[in-house]
């Protein structure tokens, strides 16, 4: 590696965290090997099920800690389906909950120091995107038929111009998983890749008198992007689920 | 080491050459680890498997849960405040029932005072009506006793005046009747 033969220079690697490596020895990673992948997601189902099945199980009236979180997670979800994607997107709740939970807790589990994070990976997000879009596009299809193709023929619009927003419709239908998904690998490759490249800088005190001055501004500024991740982790999570529930109500209720 | 005697602008030039040979490197080497093909087939793996325990679990266990408990705490709720407002009819209810039973019972008693007040003075009445005929009883005795007295009296002083004058009379060397002393000492007696 160029870069480590400096031994007294800085070590530039942000991208090196989204490495998938096998977690017992081995370079070739086939589709069974645990990996680093695997064991990151196991840490987020068990934290899931330790907050969700463990948390609830006193089924209190008057809620423990753990149990209104997990109340707090229901609720918060609940009503975002039933409010934006109607009331009879209920039945797709547990689905739209498991999305949401997941990336919440791949996200979190991610800002921990040397953890891996799942979502940060665009064939993750993509799989999630497309999990999303499938079921949508068959849902619409299933409950209303070729009607469902009415979301793309404005009515509402003078007729020449129809035709050409039914094309950008469909442009936008078919862009829908793609935009979906790297919003959220994005954000979060991006949000690490700069604490990594900040963090990159701040052992320079070591190496020359200037880092006096950079270090800590570069401690002080990991900080403040670590702050702003904490933000990103809950906000990209929601946004993927709320666009979810938009997408659903589209299929549930396509007329424009 | 000879680092720490170059200047802020060398320091901070070996740090952007060097990132910019660990960007070069990174390209060439494997570029994004997110682009790396030969890991989408794990990583899609692993993700599927994650998802479909985390679906079982939460629509298995958690989520019926959570709703049951959610249900279960509104429907406490609900009966409580229905339980609440319930008893707070009864209060109201109870409070209109006392207020009643005061009204009556102040009623009553006003009645009872009224009457009692009545059979008092007709007690009393009959009681004083007594009295004064009594007391006239009493007086007319009484007046009938001073006349009796008066008269006994005036004719005691007829007598003591007949005999007074006789015995003048004598005195004065004259003799008189008895008659004619009586008619004159009645005589200036009434006058």
């Amino acid at each position: 590696m160029a870069t480590e033969e400096h031994s007294e220079g800085l070590a530039f690697h942000p991208m090196d965290q989204f490495i998938v490596k096998p977690l017992f020895g081995g370079d070739e990673v086939g589709v069974l090997t645990v990996t680093n992948v695997t064991l990151w997601m196991a840490i987020a189902v068990l934290a899931i099920i330790a907050l969700f099945v463990l948390g609830t199980r006193g089924r209190a009236v008057v809620p423990s800690r753990t149990q209104s979180v997990a109340e707090l997670a229901y609720g918060f979800v609940h009503k975002m389906v039933e409010d934006v994607a109607g009331h009879d997107a209920v039945k797709f709740f547990p689905y739209i909950f498991t999305l949401f939970i997941f990336i919440v807790f791949s996200n979190f589990l991610g800002l921990l120091p040397k953890a891996f994070t799942p979502t940060s990976h665009i064939a993750v997000t993509a799989v999630l995107a497309m999990a999303v879009f499938l079921t949508v596009t068959i849902v619409g299809f299933v409950k209303h038929g070729l009607h469902f193709l009415g979301l793309f023929w404005v009515s509402s619009a003078p007729l020449p111009l129809r035709p050409v927003l039914a094309l950008i419709e469909v442009i936008s239908y078919f862009v829908r998983p793609v935009s979906h998904s790297i919003r959220l690998a994005g954000n979060m490759m991006a949000g690490h890749a700069v604490i990594k490249v900040f963090a990159a800088f701040a052992p320079l005190v070591l190496i020359s008198g200037v880092g006096i001055a950079v270090t800590p501004l570069s401690i002080l500024a990991i900080t403040a992007i670590y702050g702003l991740e904490i933000l990103v982790a809950f906000i990209q999570a929601y946004v993927f689920t709320i666009l979810t529930c938009v997408y659903l109500k589209d299929a549930l209720h396509p007329a424009h | 080491m000879a680092n720490t005697t170059e200047t802020a602008t060398e320091a901070v030039g070996e740090a952007a050459s060097h990132a910019a040979e660990a960007a070069g490197h990174a390209a060439q080497s494997a570029g994004m680890p997110q682009l790396d093909t030969s890991t989408f087939a794990n990583q899609i793996f692993w993700l599927v498997v994650a998802l479909i325990v985390i679906y079982f679990v939460l629509s298995r266990i958690a989520l019926p849960r959570i709703g049951g408990v959610l249900a279960d705490r509104q429907r406490t709720i609900t009966s409580d405040i229905a339980a609440a407002e319930e008893l707070k009819a009864k209060a109201v209810e109870a409070e209109k029932a006392y207020n009643q039973a005061i009204a009556d019972a102040r009623t009553e008693a006003a009645k009872i005072v009224a009457e009692a007040r009545a059979e008092i003075q007709k007690d009393l009445d009959a009681a004083t009506a007594k009295a004064d005929a009594e007391i006239a009883a009493k007086a007319a005795e009484s007046a009938a006793r001073i006349d009796e007295i008066r008269a006994g009296a005036i004719e005691s002083v007829k007598e003591v005046a007949n005999d007074t004058a006789a015995a003048l009379v004598a005195a004065l060397g004259g003799s008189a009747d008895g008659a004619s002393v009586a008619t004159a000492v009645a005589d200036r007696m009434k006058g």
